[in-house]
This record gives C-alpha cells, sequence and structure tokens, in this order.
C-alpha cells in the first residue's frame, strides 16, 4: 500500500551570514495510513524545520536543496516540495493539518474562538455559516469541551489545555488524512498532559488518521507512537518500531536520551545525561557527527557519515558501523535500557 | 551550534570599542538611508566646526555687491550688506550644532538619571516626579520657552541650552521610566538585587547598557528638537544673540524685509536649506539606528 | 560522602511558618499560597512539585526572600527574616539565593561571564584584588562544570547554550557563598540529554559544599531523581498537600492527588506507560483560585471524597504513622491511617 507521505532524501539549508545551516540532511520516511510516527530530537536536531516543510511553511531563509515530499490520497501523488500554490492551499488543512504549540501564541488574541473557526473555514471554501457552526460544535464536543462556552471565549480566557485542545479540533475541521503535531504536550501540567494523550488516542482509533509528532519527549513516542525516528544533528540516527527502539536500540544516541530520561516509575536505573552538546550545523565534521559525545567512538567513525543500515530486521535501521558493539551492551531483553545498564 | 569564539590577545579580545565601530558602519552600509544621514551628519560637522579655521569670518560690507546671485565669487550670493552668504553658512552652522548638542546631552542626562531612578525607587519619589514631567509636558512648550526666554535672556549658548532642556526632559524621562519599569522585572536585575549589589550598580551596570541603543536614539531625536526650538526663538527675535548663526540669518532676513526681494532669494534660501538638510541627515540616521540596534539583526 | 537522613530533623536553618500570599488582581483577591509550614535543615535536598497555579513558585520565592508573605513569618537562624535590618538582612540575602527558570532572561546579555560574576565578588569583598577575584571566578566555573574556565571568561551569554548559561547562573548564586539555593524550574528549559548532569551538579553542592538546594518543578520524574535521599514536597491550589520521603511518595502516594499525578505521567516505557492505571478523578476541571471550594480544596475531583467532612473542614498537614516519616492533609487518609494508593487500589 502505498503510504500516505512518504519523504525522500529531503534537505534543507538556511542561509545565514556564516554560511548555509545544513538543517535538515538527507531525512526519508514513509508513513502508511493509520500510523503514528513520533520525530525525536533536541535543540539543534532540524525536527522543526522538517516538520513545518511537510506543510511548505518554512521561512524565507529556508531553501529545500534536494529531496521530494509526497502526499498521497485517493486521487493523485503529488509532491508537497513543488506543487503550485493553490493545489498546496487545497492541500493544506483538508489533507495534511498541523497543531501548532498551544503555548506559543498560536492564536490571533483579539478574536475569539468562533471567528478562529470561521475564518479557518471560509478560507477553506466553506460558506454557510449554520454548516460551519454545526462543524464547530460537533469538533469541540469530539474533543472534550463545551462549545458553549469556548466559541465566545477568547483565548487568554482558555487554560493551556483547553486551547490545545481547540487546535486539535481546529485541525480536524477538513477531515484531513495526516495531521502534523508540534511539542503537543510541552508546557502543559500532568493531569492535563495526560488527557490530551488520551485524547489522541481515542480521535485516532475514531477517525483514523495518520499522526507525526515531533518531540523533545519520549514519554509521548511512549504512549502513542507505532514508529520513532531519532534526529541528530540534521539527520535521522535510528529508524524503528517504538518498542524496537525503547527497548532495543542500535545507536548511541537513542540510548543516550534514553539513559538521560529519569523514570517515575519502576527502577530508578542508570541516569546519566549525555556529555558535551550538538555540533555546529554550518561546519560539519566529515565523518560521524556523534563523535564528541559517544562512548562507543573508534577511529574508523571518522572517515565517514555512516549509512542508514538495517539492524535486527529490516525495518529497524540505526546510522552506526558499530551497532552490533551497542547491541551487544543492550541486549535484547524486553526491560528498559536503565534498568539493563544498572544491574549489567 | 557551539559557540564561536572570539578574536583573542592574550587574555582580553578586540577592544570592545573599535570592534564596535567597525560592526557598527558595517550595518550602515546595508542601509543606504542611513548611510546618507551618516554622511550628512559628517559633512555638517566638517563644515562646522572644522571648516571656519580655514575660512576667516568676513565682517566687511561691500555696498557695491547687495544681494547679488551666486557667481564665481560668491556661490551663494551676498546678503544685503554684500557679505558673502557661503561665507555666513560656513560660521553659522557652529552656534546652531554646539546648543543642540548640549541641549541633547542636558536633556538625556537628566531624563535618563530621573526616569531610572524614579522607576526603581517607586513610591513618592516616583509620584513626585512623575506628576512634575506630566505638567510640563501639558504645557505648550514654544510658549512657555518664550516666556522663560524673556525672562532669563540667555547671553550665551550654554544659557538657551540650559533653556531649551528645562522642557525636554519631560518625555524623554517618562520613556526611559517605562523601560526601566520593564527590564527591572528581568531576572538578572532581580538576581542583582538579592546579591545585594546596590542601586548604583543596577542602574549603571544593569539597566542603562541594555538602554543604550535607546538613548542614543533620543540623543539624536532631542537635538532635532533643539534646532527647531532655537530656530523658532532666534527667528522670533527672542534671544540677544550678535554672532553668526543660520537662524539669525533669517531674522535678519525677516527685520530687513528680504522675504520681499527677489534677489534676495539665495540669501534667504540658504540657511533654510542647510536647516533642512541637517534635520533631514540626523532623521535618516535615527531611522536606521533603530534598525541596527535590533538586536535580532546582530548574529552571534 | 555525607548522607543526610530527613528523618533526623535538627534545627531548622530556614523555615516557613504558617506563610501566606495573596495578590490583588481584576475581580478580587487570590491567595497563592495558603498557610504553609516547611522547614528546611543544612545540606537538604527538598523538592517542590505542582501543576500550575498551584503557588510552588511563589512559594520559592518566599523563601528566597525576594517575596514578602502577607501573613506569616520567614524564619532564618531563628529570627524572623522581614524584621531584620542591615547587616542582619545583608547577610540573609547572601545566603539564600534564586536561581531562575529560563537561562535566556537570567544573565544581563550586555555583560561578559566575568563582569557577572565579579561584580558580587568585589562588592563583597570576597577578594583581594583583581588576581585574587579572576582565581576565585575560575574556580567556581570550575566547580559548576564550566572547564577549561578561561574559554568563558571573556564570553558574552549569547554565546552559551542554555545549559552552560544555567551553570553560570549557579556559579552567580555562590560567589556570596549561600546556604540555601532556591532553583525555580532551573532545569525545565534545558535541553532533556543534559537535565541530569545540572541537577548531578546542585546534588553536587549539596554534599560538597553542604548547600541546601530547594528545586521547584512541575516535573515528578525529575523530583523523583533529585530529592532521592530527600523530601518531596507536593502542592496543590496554594496548600501543600503531602511532604514524604521521595521514593515513598512514588511507590505509595498517601494524598489522592499525589496518586492520581504519578498514576498520570507518561513514561519513557512503552510496556509499562501502555499499561498503568489510572486515577479517574471527579471532574477535569481546576477550580478558579479566585472561587475556591471550602474545606479541602481537593474535594471536587478527589474520588475519595466524603460530603460532610471533605467539604467543610481543612485537613491539615499531619503525620501518617507507619515506617517512613510522611505527613499528608488529606482527612481520609489520616482516619485510616494508611496511604491513598492502597485506599484506591
Amino acid at each position: 500500500m502505498t503510504p500516505v507521505l512518504s519523504v525522500r532524501d529531503l534537505s534543507i539549508d538556511y542561509r545565514t551570514r556564516r554560511g548555509p545551516v545544513h538543517a535538515v540532511r538527507d531525512v526519508s520516511f514513509d508513513i502508511a495510513k493509520g500510523e503514528t510516527v513520533a520525530i525525536i530530537g533536541e535543540s539543534g536536531s532540524g525536527k522543526t524545520t522538517l516538520a513545518v516543510s511537510l506543510i511548505r511553511l518554512s521561512p524565507r531563509s529556508a531553501r529545500i536543496t534536494k529531496g521530494a515530499i509526497l502526499y498521497t490520497n485517493a486521487r493523485e501523488t503529488i509532491d508537497i516540495r513543488t506543487v503550485a500554490d493553490d493545489e498546496l492551499r487545497q492541500y493544506r488543512w483538508s489533507e495534511c493539518a498541523m497543531v501548532f504549540q498551544a503555548a506559543l501564541n498560536s492564536f490571533n488574541p483579539v478574536i475569539n474562538i468562533w471567528e478562529q473557526f470561521a475564518d479557518t473555514a471560509r478560507a477553506h471554501g466553506m460558506k454557510d455559516s449554520a454548516a460551519i457552526h454545526a462543524r464547530a460544535d460537533e469538533l469541540l464536543d469530539l474533543v472534550h469541551l463545551d462549545p458553549a462556552r469556548v466559541l465566545k471565549a477568547y483565548p487568554h480566557e482558555l487554560s493551556g489545555g483547553m486551547k490545545q485542545r481547540v487546535l486539535i479540533a481546529l485541525s480536524l475541521l477538513l477531515e484531513p488524512q495526516l495531521i502534523i503535531l508540534d511539542e503537543p504536550t510541552t508546557a502543559l501540567d500532568i493531569l492535563t498532559q495526560r488527557s490530551i494523550i488520551d485524547l489522541l488516542g481515542t480521535l485516532r482509533k475514531k477517525l483514523g488518521f495518520s499522526m507525526i509528532f515531533i518531540s523533545h519527549d519520549l514519554s509521548i513516542a511512549a504512549e502513542l507512537a507505532d514508529r520513532m525516528i531519532t534526529m541528530y544533528a540534521g539527520t535521522v540516527v535510528e529508524r524503528a518500531s517504538v518498542t524496537d527502539l525503547f527497548y532495543r536500540p542500535r545507536h548511541p544516541y537513542s540510548v543516550g536520551l534514553l539513559r538521560a530520561v529519569p523514570r517515575v516509575s519502576g527502577a530508578m536505573g542508570a541516569v546519566e545525561s549525555i556529555p558535551g552538546s550538538p555540533p555546529d550545523l554550518i561546519r560539519l565534521p566529515p565523518g560521524c557527527t556523534y563523535i564528541p559525545r559517544c562512548p562507543l567512538a573508534i577511529a574508523a567513525c571518522a572517515d565517514r557519515e555512516p549509512d542508514l543500515v538495517p539492524v535486527d530486521t529490516p525495518a529497524h535501521e540505526a546510522r552506526c558501523i558499530r551497532w552490533k558493539t551497542v547491541a551487544e551492551q543492550v541486549g535484547t531483553a524486553e526491560v528498559a535500557v536503565a534498568e539493563k545498564i544498572a544491574t549489567a | 551550534m557551539t559557540a564561536a569564539a572570539l578574536p583573542r590577545r592574550g587574555d582580553r579580545t578586540l577592544p570592545r570599542p573599535i570592534e564596535s565601530a567597525i560592526e557598527f558602519l558595517r550595518l550602515l552600509s546595508k542601509r543606504p538611508s542611513g548611510l546618507i544621514g551618516f554622511i550628512g551628519i559628517v559633512f555638517f560637522l566638517v563644515l562646522a566646526f572644522v571648516a571656519p579655521i580655514f575660512v576667516p569670518n568676513q565682517v566687511n560690507p561691500d555696498v557695491t555687491a547687495l544681494y547679488e546671485t551666486p557667481s564665481a565669487q560668491h556661490l551663494l550670493g551676498t546678503d544685503n550688506s554684500g557679505r558673502d552668504v557661503l561665507n555666513q553658512i560656513v560660521q553659522g552652522g557652529r552656534e546652531i550644532i554646539s546648543v543642540a548638542l548640549v541641549t541633547a546631552f542636558l536633556t538625556t542626562l537628566i531624563a535618563t538619571l530621573l526616569g531610572a531612578v524614579s522607576a526603581l525607587v517607586g513610591g513618592k519619589f516616583d509620584a513626585v516626579f512623575v506628576g512634575i514631567a506630566d505638567i510640563v509636558l501639558t504645557v505648550p512648550p514654544l510658549i512657555v520657552l518664550i516666556v522663560i526666554s524673556a525672562l532669563a535672556r540667555p547671553t550665551n549658548f550654554f544659557a538657551l541650552a540650559m533653556v531649551l532642556s528645562s522642557l525636554g526632559w519631560a518625555g524623554l524621562m517618562r520613556q526611559v521610566r517605562a523601560q526601566v519599569l520593564t527590564l527591572k522585572e528581568r531576572d538578572y536585575v532581580e538576581a542583582a538585587r538579592s546579591l545585594d549589589l546596590g542601586l548604583t550598580h543596577i542602574v549603571f551596570r544593569e539597566i542603562l547598557p541594555n538602554m543604550r541603543s535607546y538613548i542614543v536614539i533620543h540623543f539624536v531625536l532631542a537635538m532635532t528638537g533643539a534646532i527647531y526650538a532655537q530656530v523658532a526663538l532666534i527667528i522670533l527675535g527672542l534671544v540677544p544673540f550678535s554672532g553668526k548663526n543660520w537662524a539669525l540669518m533669517l531674522y535678519f532676513a525677516n527685520t530687513q524685509g528680504a522675504f520681499y526681494f527677489k534677489d534676495a532669494f539665495w540669501f534667504v534660501f540658504s540657511p533654510i536649506l542647510a536647516i533642512v538638510l541637517l534635520q533631514l541627515s540626523l532623521v535618516l540616521f535615527v531611522n536606521a539606528l533603530e534598525d541596527i540596534f535590533n538586536p535580532r539583526l546582530r548574529s552571534s | 560522602m555525607s548522607v543526610v537522613d530527613p528523618t533526623v530533623r535538627g534545627t531548622p536553618l530556614i523555615e516557613l511558618d504558617h506563610v501566606s500570599r495573596a495578590f490583588k488582581v481584576p475581580g478580587g483577591s487570590i491567595t497563592a499560597v495558603d498557610g504553609v509550614s516547611l522547614a528546611i535543615t543544612a545540606s537538604e535536598a527538598l523538592c517542590i512539585v505542582g501543576e500550575s497555579g498551584c503557588g510552588k513558585t511563589t512559594t520559592g520565592r518566599m523563601l528566597a526572600g525576594i517575596l514578602r508573605p502577607t501573613s506569616g513569618r520567614l524564619v532564618y537562624e531563628g529570627q524572623d527574616v522581614w524584621q531584620k535590618k542591615g547587616h542582619d538582612l545583608s547577610a540573609f540575602r547572601q545566603a539564600v539565593q534564586l536561581v531562575h527558570q529560563d537561562p535566556y532572561a537570567s544573565l544581563n546579555p550586555t555583560r561578559t561571564i566575568f563582569q557577572t560574576l565579579s561584580a558580587p565578588i568585589y562588592r563583597h569583598k570576597k577578594a583581594k584584588g583583581n588576581r585574587d577575584a579572576t582565581n576565585r571566578v575560575r574556580h567556581l566555573l570550575d566547580v559548576v562544570g564550566l572547564t577549561p574556565p578561561d574559554d568563558f571568561l571573556s564570553k558574552y551569554p549569547h554565546q552559551l547554550s542554555g545549559g552552560q548559561r544555567q551553570r553560570v547562573a549557579i556559579a552567580r548564586a555562590l560567589t556570596v557563598d549561600p546556604r540555601v539555593i532556591v532553583a525555580d524550574e532551573a532545569v525545565s528549559m534545558v535541553d532533556v540529554s543534559i537535565r541530569i548532569s545540572l541537577l548531578n551538579l546542585l546534588l553536587g553542592l549539596r554534599s560538597e559544599m553542604g548547600v541546601s538546594i530547594v528545586l521547584i518543578t512541575h516535573d515528578l520524574a525529575v523530583a523523583r531523581y533529585f530529592a532521592r535521599e530527600g523530601r518531596i514536597g507536593v502542592m496543590y491550589l496554594g496548600r501543600m498537600v503531602e511532604l514524604a520521603r521521595s521514593e515513598a511518595l512514588v511507590s505509595d502516594p498517601a494524598h489522592p492527588y499525589s496518586a492520581a499525578l504519578i498514576a498520570a505521567i507518561p513514561e519513557a516505557d512503552p510496556r509499562i506507560t501502555r499499561s498503568k492505571e489510572r486515577v479517574t478523578l471527579k471532574t477535569a476541571d481546576v477550580p478558579s483560585l479566585l472561587a475556591l471550594p471550602p474545606g479541602c480544596t481537593f474535594h471536587p475531583r478527589c474520588p475519595l471524597a466524603e460530603p460532610g467532612l471533605c467539604d467543610v473542614l481543612v485537613p491539615e498537614l499531619l503525620p501518617l504513622p507507619g515506617g517512613e516519616v510522611r505527613e499528608v492533609a488529606c482527612h481520609v487518609a489520616i482516619r485510616e491511617r494508611q496511604p491513598a494508593a492502597e485506599l484506591l487500589a
């Protein structure tokens, strides 16, 4: 089955005074119908640059230097990178919608929520106010908000969790096939995070859309993702199913990330930060970008940047020439990495 | 991204003022209007302060050449007593610009210190000075200046500058106060307080350096205001000056009815042109300054 | 390395005694913190956790002497801080320092790292002359892990990463030899992969230099790691609802709100997180601080709430009998002499 979205060898540069910043380098992934993929990375990983490029919302200083973003629905396949502006408008929101971080001023502060809905709906061809109202009621209900109260409200009158729900409701306006969420639970309280995660899980089951999460938070991937991609210095360093990545990681960065996150339940395990900081994306070293922080780096790592190679199974790939050593250290038991290292 | 290292000399980097100056000129060159303004300002500064060294003050009237049109001998023509207009323009800039500079300096100094201390100390002190500033802002400035000039009779440019500053400080003081009220909530100011670093340190080391651009821009704007005010007072004859001054040229033009003489065009037009071009240069420069000081445009 | 047993309470170094703080807002007045008492001894690691609006930041700022309580006392070395003057007040200010949340706002962008760190050293005469001051700054940069120190002296904040800036902020707090550092969400805006190293730095200050650290955070996993040899205090709508040792709180929470939080946290482990049992609360609505429910503020949401008791009487923070020293503000838990986690199971 053709994947809903297929990103092939995507590379994006930013123009700056010091030279081009290679924010995204040779990224490829597919997402099938109804699947949830989590893209995990920290600052400088390129995940947000990648996310906005999927709906061609990148800033003017960003330039896609190569690759394709192929979107497929029932009728056709288009390349988001090259498609014409009016077809892009049709694609945006009705085929693929993006949910931004509610905490970051995603709302126009001087109009109320109803107008937000109406504006979005009219911009995409819906003209009948009554129909728009009915749809808004339906969607707010779906996200467990009271339409009577929320539609009249202004953004500052709503809590963070409510705003995030409104953004999710807005994204579902035209029944898109694909929803991209940028840090959907960051900056939210614990109980609110829980309700948003549960909501997304329920909506996904009910409406069957595909989801892409962009986050630095591993736990949201653990909750909702089918597959995961870890990004470092602009490129994919590991691609696997969620259980493979959490229990059988094969790239030292994935291992490092898993060990750097403390847990509440279960044994504390050996928690440890990753030393060092991400590389300068303007002057990248010739070999593997992770060498300065990698406990397993050897001379051969500096020769050239490793390719993404299949590890235990074809669906599981890692960009590391020493993945077998990582495998030995981590093993195959379905136990958290932190615990394994503690008992080793 | 890893941090870029500054060039080093021993334990220190390039002297900050030189590094800043080079960077400033580079940024300015990217904004044509600002560059033009800057060149204009430099031109007038040279004209007013350097040129008079080379061009002697001409006092002798030449009755054979009244209101002459521009010629090779008199590039801007002559005035009602046959004196060269260009010569007067060269001599006349010094006072106007000096008064503007001193006024701007006094206004900025008073407004900045008062605004900053008022915002930081708060309470009754703040209420009193804001009240005074509000009163000063409400009165129509020109009328008050006229009254003050008539009473104080400033006889030298420093005194005139003080007269002009007496009203000019109020607007900037309120703006500085507003800025400082915001800045004082910043985490690093709170840290300075909790480390007990003292009011002087907080004003001069934590807050004012973050307002550098603000202060410079207002200094230049204060100069334009001072020039307007001076010209108004002098043309109206309220300032008993006797020196050379562009505004004085217009005063004499007025009292001698030169506005009605076609031949006197250059005598009237030259100082107006000089004043307008100077103001324009200052304004264009300030526009570019606002852009340059925007921290988002400076990269690390 | 000395491990402090929180069950052995020495004389408190600093304490909040029934402290409240109200703010005027359009619409009335809100009580951000209501009757909180907290005693901190030397070399202690304490964590205050809660969701937004619970008053943890306000409590931290009152502890640091930045906000004045509207009622109650802040006591340092046996004396009411807000009655102190002159030299005593100055001594207090230096003894308790705050590290802010936002690394991008906590340092003056126009000053170099050396200027920022040397100002308090000069001011409080902690060094004799320039060379001594520079050495002291170098030493502090070493302590916070910014090595080699000379690389950082002439840098400006915008040339450092978020994590590095937080380290400078911690070094700045250390310039005055504090006894207590209040870290207000100090790791929340820093990359996940380096949070632990910052927490370890703070814990190191405690074990090597005897500084008490009070960490305020909304992240329970961070709290559990940080306070594993100390206590965690859980706050809800301005009140402290539970105060217990870290492991006890996490494995067997005494207050139903703590139980709900712990059950709700998404974990970085698919097997655990997808099979976790949730605590269902009666409603997701959080009451507004302008209209707090009577009695226990948690009762409208609490699965254990008993009408006639919980909606009438405000529960006090009382010790729960048992092996561990723990305090909880819950009528039902105290009456049944059992932590809420067990009552909910």
